[in-house]
């Protein structure tokens, strides 16, 4: 099994890149950060890659809504080749403003059947928030198959993360094909709406969904930002040990080398 | 030329005549500033141009050359005088250059001072003020106050990637009365909501982590609010150094050029009034400058560029100006890409418009570079190029609109002689009341905007983007970390980053103390976390009032003084600094509001193993609780007697010859492992960092008094309370207890309490009766809950 070739989207604004190469390369994959516009000019092929990642930032400023600009160049003048490499069943990730980016192209919930609409909201508490919460791993996604029903921790950052579905037909069909990922949850891995363990004040305290084939992920906590010990919070308490923003990646470049 | 540019008369004009073209034009020059100018083009047998006069002004400003620090001034001292040839020279440079620490790379020399981090990387730090600004338009002030010390590290050697923002905010208080706030000056809640969301909005986007920094009130901020904004860069150590080379050409790259800003240099240098229009302030566009970053540093390590800057104060005339200073530039402003047209040649030279760079490109790699920033939508614009003629040469359409000779506007500046005074107060007794209620005063205390918990503004920040924070602002259960620690992902092996400040409102009453306390803060905030009392730099930014009062600049010399004194005593260098001057306002009445004498310290060291690094909270019930230090009944200035409404009273003096063998030995012991828990006192003295240390890690703490080692202090309020300088609280293991004290043999240590598991504070108070005892819910509620967003 070789090393994935990962490629990382970036544009203006975009600035976990250089964290999320990082934590690629120690997950085994070989990750290339790549500019959109060099897609765009078709100087490199996202068909050449077995992976894409877009990773958080405020691309374009975040101007008219959290990834909307990013999410409109996508679909206007890439959408052939994205959603072909999705539908191939290649593994996509989107970290936070890619989240957004991904529901915003309509990538996500991406039900076989179609319907259903998502978006990543402003917070309940109306600003930007820096916090560590506790996630219980959930569904059936082959991307997070290192992590089933286990409860993790990883830090959320931003001002746009409440998630919400255009009614509770959508909720349920998330629910019932498994593709909800990640849900915001107490210590002890039960699922909550209490702030400031839901630190946005998410439906159903979704925090990471997955398209119905799985190979699609979008998941508002930082990965990337968990993988060393020392990146806990509370690691000289002894906390933070197992590192789950790098078993994260490991476990989507598992599937990436796999496929 | 006379469509396009204006001349000046300044010939045979008098005095009083040349003061009011100084007013009338916003230059912030002095009678003999405008004397010098008028005598130079009187050699030169013609008047300046409005674009000459403007460069000249910018030039000359206090905010780009700092002329008070380095004028000459006579100096009496308790009715002895004296005097100092240069201050600056004299005191923190000297200090310096005395040391000549082998980490220091580039100090004082280029946009930001450059230490050692290991073999490989060298780290660039640089913390500048934005407070003129923040006052007038407290969003817009303060996010470009970030984007502005941004630049500043990115152009400092061939460009340092930004790894760290630090801010430090002084505001006037929150719950001040609407209907006594003088005209002209915004409510201080509005000044706090808009500068905390200006510098969350700037640095969240440009993907640079916020994870240090302090926020004091006091009356004394009310019309003038003070923004410290610092950034701390990285960088290969091969990318130190530059220099242009006639011929190169002038690149502008980043935003493009408004009306915006016109003047921020020269209304900076100034005081404050009712009135002031909002043009002054820049218009910032974090994504733009992100962009800018971005491809800068692809461009540093292709070496498409010999040398760069940023473009500040002053815009143009002085990033070229400065850039040219020994070569000479022609510049043809035509070029410079606008937001819109009707700009003047003028206004063009000196817009302050944010996100914009100015390069010095070899012409071989004209193609490459251009091409390098289309690539990723980057403006990027030819103006001109360098020369060897010693001389700026502005153009506008095919026309000379100006000629300055570099020699001339670097050094024709007149040295003033200053008047500075100095009396030293004689400390006022204090009475203390006769009764205290420790506990409540502990409580007042911990809910004291000064100490209270800063939570709500801290989450604000990204503190954990580009995933190196390791000793994040908040620790244990969100208790109030001494310093931020980073572990750069691009270097290899354990060393870590540490950056810290210090910070008081000590200056009103003694100068002196007021910066070596500052110095001292900074140093121990560094220690407490692990890094290297041995290894450390510090940076000065100095906030005074009307240095045209000679008891102000007198108060401005005992302070420089403490840093040469502190800074050689503690073998640790200033390696860059900034004054920002004539932070006062004048209301309608004409009443001067000045702030109080402010000097902020930011401190950088690194710590050798990151692993061993320890943060405040209480780890294990059953640890001895030591005292390091000694505590004196030096309750001037301290938040207990502000509680009280007291006044009166010795301000800390700062011992430094013991103090650093205490940082030695603890750096020591922390490095050994031989530390849980460490935590300095600062605000609200011992009972304040006991209780801290209690709730953040939810364990309780029994302290016993008697047990201290307390010598001549006789009122249990002075041990708690005092704010006497380079303590330490520390938690270690029972068997290490023997371990942990041979390393601090010989500095003054006491095991005066331990950690329990029930979660409360107890103190036995000097007289054997508990004095305190208190749930730590309770202390950690009045911490947590007290400043409103």
């Amino acid at each position: 099994m070789s090393a994935p070739r990962v490629l990382i989207l970036r544009t203006a604004g975009t600035n976990c890149d250089l964290e999320t190469e990082h934590g690629f390369r120690l997950a085994g994959a070989k990750p290339d950060r790549v500019h959109i516009n060099r897609l765009l000019e078709r100087s490199v092929r996202l068909a050449d890659y077995q992976a894409l990642v877009i990773p958080g930032g405020f691309s374009y400023g975040d101007d008219l809504s959290a990834g909307k600009v990013l999410a409109n160049e996508l679909r206007l003048k890439l959408k052939d080749d994205l959603f072909a490499f999705a539908a191939a069943g290649r593994p996509v990730i989107g970290i936070c403003n890619g989240f957004q980016v991904l529901v915003k192209t309509g990538l996500l919930p991406g039900f076989n059947a179609g319907g259903g609409r998502l978006t990543l909201t402003f917070n309940d508490s109306g600003h930007f928030e820096d916090r560590w919460v506790h996630l219980r791993c959930a569904g059936a996604s082959p991307l997070l198959e290192g992590l089933r029903n286990e409860t993790i921790s990883l830090p959320v950052a931003h001002g746009e993360g409440k998630f919400l579905a255009d009614g509770p037909e959508t909720l349920e069909r998330l629910k019932a094909n498994g593709q909800v990922a990640l849900q915001y949850a107490t210590p002890e891995g039960e699922p909550t709406l209490e702030f400031p363990a839901n630190p946005n004040g998410s439906e159903a305290a979704v925090a990471a969904v997955t398209n119905q084939a799985g190979n699609v992920l979008g998941m508002m906590p930082h990965p990337e930002r968990f993988l060393f010990y020392y990146s806990h919070p509370r690691w000289t308490r002894g906390e933070g040990k197992s590192q789950d923003g790098l078993r994260l990646i490991r476990s989507f470049v598992r599937y990436a080398a796999a496929g | 030329m006379a469509a396009l540019v204006r001349e000046i008369r300044i010939d045979g004009l008098k005095r009083k005549a040349l003061e009011e073209l100084s007013r009338k034009y916003l230059l912030a020059l002095g009678p003999e500033e405008m004397e010098a100018i008028q005598a130079h083009y009187r050699g030169l047998g013609r008047n300046p141009t409005d674009i000459e006069l403007e460069t000249i002004a910018q030039t000359w400003s206090e905010h780009c050359i700092h002329k008070t620090f380095s004028s000459r001034i006579e100096y009496r001292e308790d009715g002895r005088t004296e005097l100092i040839e240069n201050l600056l020279k004299e005191t923190i440079f000297r200090a310096t250059r005395e040391l000549d620490r082998p980490y220091c790379l580039s100090v004082f020399q280029d946009n930001a001072g450059v230490v050692e981090l290991d073999d490989r990387y060298a780290l660039a730090f640089k913390v500048e003020t934005h407070n003129h600004p923040s006052a007038l338009e407290p969003y817009g002030g303060a996010g470009t106050g970030i984007g502005g010390v941004i630049r500043d590290v990115l152009g400092v050697g061939l460009g340092a990637r930004p790894i760290l923002n630090t801010d430090v905010f002084c505001f006037g208080p929150l719950d001040y009365p609407h209907d006594r706030l003088p005209a002209g000056v915004l409510h201080p809640r509005r000044i706090y909501k808009g500068v905390v969301s200006g510098v969350r909005d700037y640095g969240n986007r440009m993907g640079i982590p916020t994870a240090n920094g302090a926020i004091l009130f006091d009356p004394g901020f009310l019309a003038n609010p003070l923004v410290f904004c610092g950034t701390l860069g990285l960088m290969p150590r091969d990318s130190i150094e530059k220099e242009v080379r006639p011929g190169d050409l002038i690149l502008v790259i980043g935003g493009r050029t408004g009306r915006d800003g016109i003047h921020g240099a020269t209304f900076s240098s100034l005081s404050l009034k009712k009135g002031i229009s909002a043009s002054v302030v820049q218009i910032g566009a974090p994504i733009t400058e992100k962009r800018l970053a971005d491809v800068l540093l692809v461009a540093r390590d292709r070496r498409l560029y010999s040398s760069l800057t940023d473009c500040g104060a002053g815009g143009l005339s002085s990033a070229v100006g400065e850039l040219g200073k020994t070569t000479g530039a022609e510049v043809h402003l035509e070029k410079v890409p606008l937001k819109y047209a009707g700009l003047e040649p003028w206004e063009i030279w000196v817009s302050e418009a944010q996100e914009r760079m100015v390069l010095a490109v070899p012409p071989e790699h004209r193609e490459e570079i251009a091409a390098l920033c289309a690539a990723e939508n980057v403006e990027a614009t030819f103006i001109g190029r360098f020369t060897r003629t010693g001389e700026l040469r502005l153009c506008y359409r095919g026309e000379t609109v100006g000629r300055l000779g570099t020699d001339f506007l670097y050094r024709g500046l007149p040295r003033l002689l200053r008047q500075a005074v100095y009396n030293t107060p004689r400390p006022a007794a204090v009475r203390l009341p006769e009764k205290v209620d420790h506990a409540a005063i502990l409580e007042k205390l911990l809910s004291h905007p000064n100490i209270a918990s800063k939570e709500k503004v801290i989450r604000q920040y990204d503190h954990e983007v580009q995933g190196q924070t390791v000793i994040k602002p908040l620790a244990g259960r969100n208790g109030p970390s001494d310093a931020v620690v980073l572990k750069p992902l691009a270097a290899s092996g354990r060393r870590g980053v540490a950056v810290a400040n210090g910070i008081n409102l000590y200056g009103r009453l003694d100068p002196y103390r007021a910066a070596a306390n500052a110095i001292d803060e900074a140093l121990r905030n560094l220690t407490a976390v692990g890094g290297d009392p041995d290894r450390a730099s510090l940076l000065d930014n100095f906030c005074w009032g009307d240095v045209g009062d000679p008891e102000v600049l007198g108060a401005l010399v005992r302070a420089a003084r403490a840093c040469r004194d502190l800074s050689l005593a503690y073998r640790v260098p200033f390696i860059s600094g900034k004054d920002s001057l004539n932070n006062y306002f004048v209301t309608d009445d004409g009443r001067h509001l000045s702030v109080p004498p402010i000097l902020l310290v930011s401190s950088l060291s690194t710590v050798p193993n990151l692993e061993r690094a320890v943060t405040l909270d209480l780890k294990r019930a059953g640890s001895r609780l030591y005292l390091l230090g000694e505590t004196f009944p030096e309750l001037g200035g301290s938040h207990y007697l502000r509680r009280l409404g007291l006044e009166g009273g010795t301000v800390p003096e700062v011992r430094p010859v013991p103090a650093r063998e205490r940082m030695l030995g603890l750096h020591r012991a922390i490095m050994d492992g031989l530390v849980l828990s460490c935590h300095d006192l600062s605000e609200g003295g011992l009972a304040v960092a006991a209780a801290e240390m209690a709730f953040s890690g939810g364990l309780g703490l029994e302290l016993d008094l008697r047990r201290g080692g307390f010598k001549e202090m006789e009122r249990d309020d002075q041990v708690l309370f005092s704010e006497s300088a380079s303590r330490f609280l520390v938690e270690v293991e029972p068997d290490r207890a023997g371990d942990f004290e041979a390393r601090l043999s010989g500095t003054h240590l006491a095991a005066f309490g331990r950690v329990v598991a029930e979660p409360h504070l107890s103190v036995i108070g000097l007289g054997g009766g508990e004095i305190i005892r208190s749930s730590l819910a309770e202390l950690g509620r009045a911490w947590r809950d007290a400043l409103p967003w």
